[in-house]
């Protein structure tokens, strides 16, 4: 797949026709406008709510439409004029409760403290990762990004940001920067098994801890992928082990009840490598019996 | 620009301790309507700052709003529709944002602020 992450900075690729490429595009279309739509139900805002929400890197104005039907305004940032430019033409074109401003958010919202509800942004903080100005340190940008971006909330709203990581040390990178100025919450993945589906959502609440969604997977259950941390029973604490480890040696075989080369031992492994898609040869009488000895 | 982004924008330049609110320089403005959702101005009035609105919206030739807002104002319909139009249905479209301590202009183009700041502002 193609990242236009290695081709130029967004201020520049995002151009006037890449803009205009983008904004006629059905297949675009349809699938911010279903990436926004998971954003805002993993938002979680209460019903019948009006509230202000803030939409980073919102482009065409394409996740502010999805918004709107949802009955909230909105404002959005964005570093390319020319798709604010379609964006704020729609805006006035369809009577909108939208606006716009042109900024970069590594250099910060600039935004009042606590008036959003929430906020959400459609592939777009994965740019922060990249570097296309010698000044641009990508850890200082993320941290100047989430810093305002904890302020502007309202203490306990929400964060969604859908992005696309390159590689899971950038996930990584993203997510702690996010921890680092306070934001609880972590990654939701929908569709973990699939190529094209998968999508990553970076939930964030400022200010309370609340209960991590869980990833769509296509077959109606719902796992979650990773936490931040294993919650227990009291939700505010988090478990430790007390168990020692003992000697490097002995926790070599899973289940320590069953004996290494016994009959149970070789069906559960060949049990294992079948789940891998292993050859395996077939279970019979002689599946894990000795041989007789010689004489 | 509408006013409703105008009270939350402020300047973060580096060094500026206080950059609200901002001043708001009008070369054109329009008025664009939009569907009014009561719910919403009732649920937003607490986010924003009043004194700040009033005289913006005064400057854009919204006159009429109250110096305070109380839960029965709230209620009644002429009021609520002079908010919607002060605070969603003004547009600027071209002008400019000054920061109040170091003057720093942003300008406002086709109704969207130029926020962007320099690399040695950040």
């Amino acid at each position: 797949m193609s990242r236009p992450e290695h081709v130029s900075p967004p201020e520049l690729f995002y151009n006037e026709r890449e803009a205009s490429k983008y904004a006629r595009s059905t297949r675009m279309m349809q699938i911010q406008s279903q990436i926004s739509e998971r954003a805002l139900e993993l938002l979680n805002l209460p019903d019948n709510t009006h509230g202000l929400l803030l939409d980073v890197g919102c482009g065409t104005g394409m996740s502010g439409s999805v918004i709107e039907e949802n009955g909230h305004a909105w404002i959005g940032v964005d570093i390319s004029k020319d798709m604010l430019d379609i964006a704020a033409t729609n805006i006035k074109d369809e009577g909108s409760d939208g606006d716009v401003v042109h900024r970069d958010m590594g250099t910060g919202l600039g935004f009042r403290g606590g008036v959003f509800d929430g906020a959400i942004s459609i592939s777009a903080v994965q740019w922060l990762c990249y570097s296309s100005h010698k000044e641009h340190v990508p850890k200082l940008r993320l941290k100047r990004f989430f810093q305002e971006l904890y302020g502007a909330l309202r203490r306990g709203a929400r964060a969604v940001l859908q992005l696309y990581p390159e590689t899971p040390q950038q996930m990584e990178l993203i997510t702690s920067a996010a921890m680092a100025v306070g934001f609880t919450g972590g990654v939701v993945v929908d569709y973990p098994n699939s190529a094209k589906a998968k999508k990553f959502y970076l939930v964030l609440s400022a200010g309370q801890p609340t209960q991590l969604p869980r990833g769509k997977d296509g077959a109606g259950e719902e796992r979650p992928l990773f936490h931040p941390g294993r919650r227990s029973a009291n939700a505010d604490t988090v478990d430790y082990e007390s168990e020692r480890r003992g000697f490097r040696g002995k926790k070599r075989s899973r289940n320590e009840d069953v004996n290494i080369k016994s009959r149970e031992w070789v069906m559960n492994k060949k049990d294992r490598q079948r789940r891998q898609g292993k050859e395996v040869a077939r279970d019979s009488k002689y599946s894990g019996r000795r041989r007789k000895g010689k004489f | 620009m509408k006013l409703l982004t105008h009270n939350m924008l402020k300047c973060n330049v580096k060094g500026v301790n206080n950059g609200y609110p901002l001043k708001i320089e009008v070369t054109t403005k329009e008025i664009r309507e939009t569907e009014m959702n009561p719910a919403f101005l009732q649920g937003i009035v607490e986010k924003l700052e009043w004194p700040v609105f009033r005289a913006a919206a005064a400057q854009l030739g919204e006159e009429g709003l109250p110096e305070a807002v109380t839960p029965e104002l709230l209620e009644q319909e002429d009021f609520l529709k002079k908010f919607h139009r002060a605070l969603l249905e003004v547009v600027v479209v071209e002008g400019a944002l000054i920061c109040p301590e170091s003057g720093r202009k942003f300008t406002i183009t086709n109704g969207i602020p130029n926020m962007l700041l320099n690399e040695d502002e950040v």
